[in-house]
């Protein structure tokens, strides 16, 4: 990175450490954090995409798609995170080669499941075999939003679905006595009056959310935990420039620090929000809110 | 816009004839134990397998890629076709042969051995550090000592500085530079113990061709001195070579 760094064996204090953390594998590291913001990004949004049809499914007057979102909700809710991580991603992998391999390889004639082997013909190969490492990688952080997604647009789902039943029974009523159909009175009515109940739990998803980002390593992507583990453990000088001890606990503490940092950030925002939606809405808050705004009346 | 498709075209025609075979191998590794292979300063894949893998590629005349995975699930990735080869260091045994297959042997039976902070460790029925999954861990949990598993190799060593652990048991290999490094601290204790039938590259059992191309390449290796040379570059010049 920098001139002087030509042979860190010369160099000691400030210079020594400029160098070391500016090493390849730190900017991997420093990349790392760029990748949980961005699958938070996706993720987030995806999610609540998710939850937003699962409510909606759920609450459905036709019963096989109420069905479809009550089952979704129950299965999703109710299995460990981590097992739906180790299998559900292998699983949708295999479920798409699968897929791909029946319509690209009509004249295969050997068995997809060989022992142990899951064998599927080289076109139908997801991403292809010779596909260059970033597809690869890519398509992996895909599956994890992917899987990320359903994972947490269930629990959304729950929580927009208490939150659209939460919207005050005369508010729907009224809705109706102006002769609005259901359709009308959900997406102006229930809908926009629903987020301020739905804020609570999807503020508490979103921390949960930051917080099971390091479980992208089970999915294969190199997150900030897996460098931070293989950056702390202690080096040998035969193997690196820059050899030192166990440092993992530093490394973690920094981990500690920005997950802190960023929490606390969304906490901040999330106040401001609940600000924002509860102005104007028939709760204790949106009262107290427009209790503050009146002019000064006169004093009983 | 006429070239474009033409290249387009052309780049479709050689995507399907390449399909059918492996133009791109993809080989599995750890990352995290070195001096097998490990990752260098700079993110990148390193080490003796490193070497001896490209060395193996380049013979085979195939191209290929390197990627690291987690030990725990690395014959999982294999047999479901997420890379093509395993090169990290893994042990040839009948448990795993049942479920992959391996080529002959690049590297010879290793030794296997104990350290310790001191030289009275108690490693017949004390608590024992070894890395989960390997034949280490198969050996200490037949002895009569406490097996405490780990996933990486690092963190058996930091179990044992930290006195969790009384000694660590693992390829004498691994353990001597870190041994070396500790300046005293740690130190070898008990015999050493061969084990298993020396270290070959995994593949799927569906996979001949792939198999019968790296073992021709290994042979030839080890024909011309090149994979010693490798050896004695890597393990130093005690290690035990072919002969």
């Amino acid at each position: 990175m920098f001139d002087f760094c030509s042979d860190p064996a010369t160099l000691d204090g400030i210079a020594w450490l400029a160098c070391y953390l500016t090493t390849g594998k730190h900017m991997a590291f420093y990349g790392a954090f760029g990748t949980v913001l961005l699958l938070l990004a996706i993720t987030a949004p995806t999610a609540l995409a998710f939850g937003f049809g699962g409510a909606m499914a759920a609450r459905s007057r036709v019963s096989p798609l109420r069905w479809l979102g009550k089952t979704y909700i129950a299965i999703v809710r109710g299995i460990p995170d981590i097992v739906f991580f180790l299998f559900f991603v292998i699983a949708l992998d295999q479920g798409i080669e699968y897929l791909r391999h029946q319509v690209l390889c009509p004249d295969w004639d050997q068995p997809v499941r060989q022992g142990s082997d899951f064998v599927v013909c080289a076109a139908a190969k997801m991403p292809l075999g010779n596909a260059p490492q970033w597809v690869h990688e890519s398509y992996g952080f895909a599956l994890a939003v992917l899987t990320f997604a359903i994972v947490f647009g269930a629990f959304a789902a729950n929580v927009l679905y208490g939150a659209m039943r939460a919207v005050p029974r005369a508010q729907v009523e009224t809705a109706e006595a102006y002769g609005m159909s259901p359709r009308q009175t959900f997406r102006r009515i229930t809908v926009p009056q629903m987020w301020i109940y739905a804020l609570p739990g999807l503020g508490n998803l979103w921390m949960i959310l930051i917080k099971a980002t390091p479980l992208l390593f089970l999915l294969g992507v190199e997150d900030v935990v897996y460098w931070a583990r293989d950056l702390g453990s202690a080096k040998t000088p035969r193997f690196t420039d820059y050899p030192h001890p166990d440092w993992r606990m530093w490394y973690f503490l920094a981990l500690l620090v920005f997950y802190l940092l960023f929490t606390r950030l969304s906490e901040l925002v999330l106040t401001r929000v609940t600000r924002r939606l509860s102005r104007g809405q028939a709760t204790a808050g949106g009262e107290a809110m427009r209790r503050a705004d009146l002019p000064a009346g006169p004093v009983a | 816009m006429k070239l474009i498709l033409t290249f387009a075209a052309l780049a479709a025609t050689t995507t399907m004839a390449f399909a059918e075979t492996h133009s791109v191998v993809r080989m599995g590794t750890e990352g995290a134990y070195p001096p097998y292979n490990f990752l260098d300063d700079s993110g990148e894949v390193a080490g003796f397998e490193r070497e001896v893998g490209d060395e193996a590629c380049a013979r085979a005349g195939l191209t290929c890629e390197w990627v690291t995975t987690d030990w725990d699930s690395i014959i999982p990735n294999l047999t479901s076709g997420n890379y093509d080869t395993i090169i990290a260091g893994m042990s040839i045994t009948d448990e795993r042969e049942e479920v992959i297959d391996f080529t002959q042997n690049y590297f010879p039976p290793a030794a296997s051995a104990y350290a310790a902070m001191a030289e009275d460790a108690d490693i017949e029925n004390g608590v024992v550090a070894a890395q989960a999954n390997t034949i280490q861990a198969g050996h200490v949990a037949e002895s009569g000592a406490a097996l405490l598993e780990f996933a990486t190799y690092d963190e058996t060593v930091a179990a044992l500085r930290s006195g969790e652990a009384d000694a660590v048991f693992a390829d004498k290999d691994a353990l001597a530079p870190t041994v070396e490094a500790s300046g005293g601290e740690l130190m070898f204790v008990g015999d050493d113990v061969p084990l298993g039938d020396g270290i070959g590259i995994g593949l799927r059992e569906s996979d001949t061709e792939l198999r019968e191309q790296f073992d021709v390449a290994i042979a030839s290796m080890k024909e011309d001195g090149t994979l010693n040379e490798l050896i004695v570059k890597w393990f130093g010049e005690d290690a035990d070579t072919f002969e």
